[in-house]
């Protein structure tokens, strides 16, 4: 029941971090590698608002919003976009965005190295226990997934019912198409490429509450992100919200009956699982 | 489509050409040559060339698969590590010769598993999945000791000297130089140039395309293992966190970049001066090496893309007056054929066939 319940409430939380990467890869058609650190970015900045106003972490999370997706559009404006038109095929933009984006993931490692320092950064907020069913979970972890889960439901109606988010469907499923149906191709992506990066800062800042951090974590963390997306299916938000909370529960069985070190090799399984059986993932469309 | 020349081809089969005899005859040339160099260096140069000597076997290596079929692999590091640890931790069980093949084997070993895994979707799971590699292994490795109940760490003694490290990386080096020679006039290095370019025409051609992927994949991250297992007792002492660092992986990609991934001798272009290079940032700003790394990184992706080796043939074609880069007569015949396969794809795409 414990593993349940702590899966259930971890995975809720990897799906914000998570939508963000899908919104990247399935809308932008970017592989972003430095998904991680936008992460961990948003991480650190919500502990030293914490640290330095002792105001809730969630307030930090206005702050972390705006910044996250006034840089993320500036990355992709200045760096990604320059690589988008000089890109002579898809394949080719594959290899040049996976490129450009471990760089700047690189860069970014050195960016926070520089600010934060290596060492593990953690904060207590809301240690008080809160009891389900009986059994004793942290405060902090119910508040983060609850706030994920308002995110991803807002993030959910915005792309299912407005017209804006309806263009984003449009270029995640054939930016060609979309692009004859007059929606500007170019500033859609740049759009949710933004709100990508915005999200999994947010994602990042939520995690920080039950969580300890520190600069070398990114990687860990785009691999999740990258293993739930595809285990999900690219493209699909369902499939990311199911595949976050296989995740969470496959993370927290291993962590608590085999040992907490392991987590990294509970995703692998599940993304060699994915790839031998079903390689489009749970709700991916097959492409011929 | 009648007018195709295939005189490289048609030679190959034949046996090796003049050009590439001189060629032979210059490489062998220049790795004699380098023998030499720990007879005239000591000390800090040496040591320097011990490094330029390892990455670039590593980077060759590297471009051994991703050079030809665009697959960015970001798992060096785990094959390194794995090669390092072989040889820690055998070491007192096993001569040491020996541990050297075992390294190989269980690279090759691991990287069939992940290959036949990853390389038979497309190819970003496999860039992913090799990102994570290290990592992965790292958290086994961990595990497997805490398990075992052995120390984290694991100490290589055996005495060598700084000549002996330098000789054995560039017998290694010459070895990965010479398979890929190897690789690139063989069938298989040709289905695999054809897969870069288009990995749907490699399929309809007949190519087995995972099977020639893999392959490669367990070749290139055998060699890198080697490596690994070589200069492990260099290091003296090894433990997860330092034998897995991903740095080793991000500096091969680095200097084949930089170097240029479309020849053979490209990453030895890239080697020479990314490391002299980056000592100096080592020495000079020991704590912004992570940020600088990311410079020199996007640096090379947007201003040369081609790496150097790429900006002395452009440099040799504007001097020839040929105006553009001339393709060779290997390339096109695989332009050609390249083209007429996908003719006749988009012609049945037309007919509905």
């Amino acid at each position: 029941m414990d593993i349940v319940i702590i899966g259930l409430l971890l995975g809720g939380t990897y799906a914000l971090m998570a939508m963000g990467l899908q919104l990247q890869y399935g809308v932008a058609r970017i592989m972003n590698l430095a998904n991680g650190e936008i992460l961990i970015a948003g991480a650190f900045s919500t502990f030293w608002f914490y640290a330095s106003t002792k105001a809730s972490p969630l307030f930090a999370l206005l702050l972390v919003a705006p910044a996250a997706f006034v840089l993320n559009w500036a990355i992709y404006r200045t760096l990604i976009f320059p690589l988008v038109r000089r890109a002579k095929s898809q394949g080719k933009l594959e290899v040049d965005s996976i490129l450009a984006t471990f760089g700047i993931s690189f860069i970014a490692v050195g960016i926070l190295l520089a600010i934060f320092g290596g060492e593990y950064l953690d904060y207590s907020y809301l240690a008080q226990p809160i009891f389900i069913f009986g059994e004793r979970y942290g405060l902090n972890r119910v508040v983060a997934f609850l706030g994920s889960a308002v995110l991803c439901a807002g993030l959910y109606l915005w792309l299912h019912k407005t017209r804006a988010g309806l263009a984003l469907r449009a270029v995640s499923v054939s930016p060609s198409s979309a692009a004859l149906v007059s929606i500007n191709v170019a500033r859609a992506s740049a759009l949710a490429f933004a709100l990508g990066g915005a999200v999994t800062a947010v994602g990042g800042g939520l995690l920080s509450m039950f969580l300890t951090f520190d600069v070398s974590l990114g990687v860990v963390f785009t691999l999740k992100a990258l293993v739930i997306v595809i285990l999900g299916g690219v493209g699909d938000i369902r499939g990311t919200i199911v595949a976050s909370f296989i995740l969470g529960f496959a993370e927290t069985a291993v962590a608590s009956l085999i040992d907490p070190g392991l987590t990294l090799a509970a995703a692998y399984i599940l993304f060699m699982l994915v790839l031998l059986v079903r390689p489009e993932g749970l709700f991916g469309r097959r492409t011929a | 489509m009648n007018a195709i020349e295939i005189p490289q081809v048609a030679r190959a089969r034949a046996g090796i050409t003049g050009r590439e005899r001189r060629n032979l005859l210059i490489a062998a040339l220049i790795f004699i040559v380098a023998g030499f160099v720990p007879l005239i260096l000591g000390g800090y140069a040496l040591q320097l060339a011990i490094s330029i000597t390892m990455y670039t076997a590593l980077a060759t290596s590297w471009l051994l698969f991703s050079g030809p079929t665009n697959y960015i692999a970001l798992s060096t590091a785990a094959f390194f590590g794995i090669g390092m640890y072989t040889a820690a931790g055998g070491i007192d069980l096993v001569p040491y010769p020996l541990l050297i093949v075992a390294a190989g084997l269980g690279g090759a070993a691991l990287a069939a598993i992940v290959g036949l895994a990853t390389l038979r979707v497309s190819g970003v799971y496999f860039v992913i999945f090799s990102l994570g590699l290290a990592e992965l292994v790292r958290q086994i490795m961990t595990w497997l000791q805490h398990v075992l109940g052995t120390m984290s760490g694991l100490y290589v003694t055996i005495e060598r000297d700084e000549p002996e490290y330098y000789w054995q990386l560039l017998a290694l080096t010459a070895a990965v130089f010479l398979v890929g020679w190897w690789i690139g006039r063989s069938r298989l290095g040709f289905a695999l140039r054809i897969i870069g370019n288009d990995e749907v025409v490699a399929v309809h051609c007949g190519i087995n395309t995972a099977r020639a992927k893999v392959i490669l994949f367990v070749i290139s991250s055998m060699f890198a293992a080697v490596a690994g297992a070589l200069v492990a007792p260099r290091w003296g002492y090894v433990e997860p966190v330092v034998a897995f660092s991903p740095f080793v992986s991000f500096q091969v990609v680095i200097m084949a970049l930089l170097g240029g991934t479309h020849r053979l001798w490209g990453p030895l272009v890239g080697a020479i001066p990314f490391v002299l290079v980056w000592e100096l940032i080592a020495i000079n700003f020991p704590n912004q090496t992570t940020l600088l790394l990311g410079v020199c990184f996007l640096l090379i992706v947007y201003v040369i893309p081609n790496g150097i080796v790429g900006l002395i043939e452009d440099a040799m074609n504007r001097r020839a007056k040929l105006g553009g880069s001339a393709p060779g007569p290997l390339q096109r015949v695989l332009d050609a054929s390249t083209a007429s396969v996908r003719n006749i794809l988009q012609r049945r795409k037309s007919h509905n066939v």
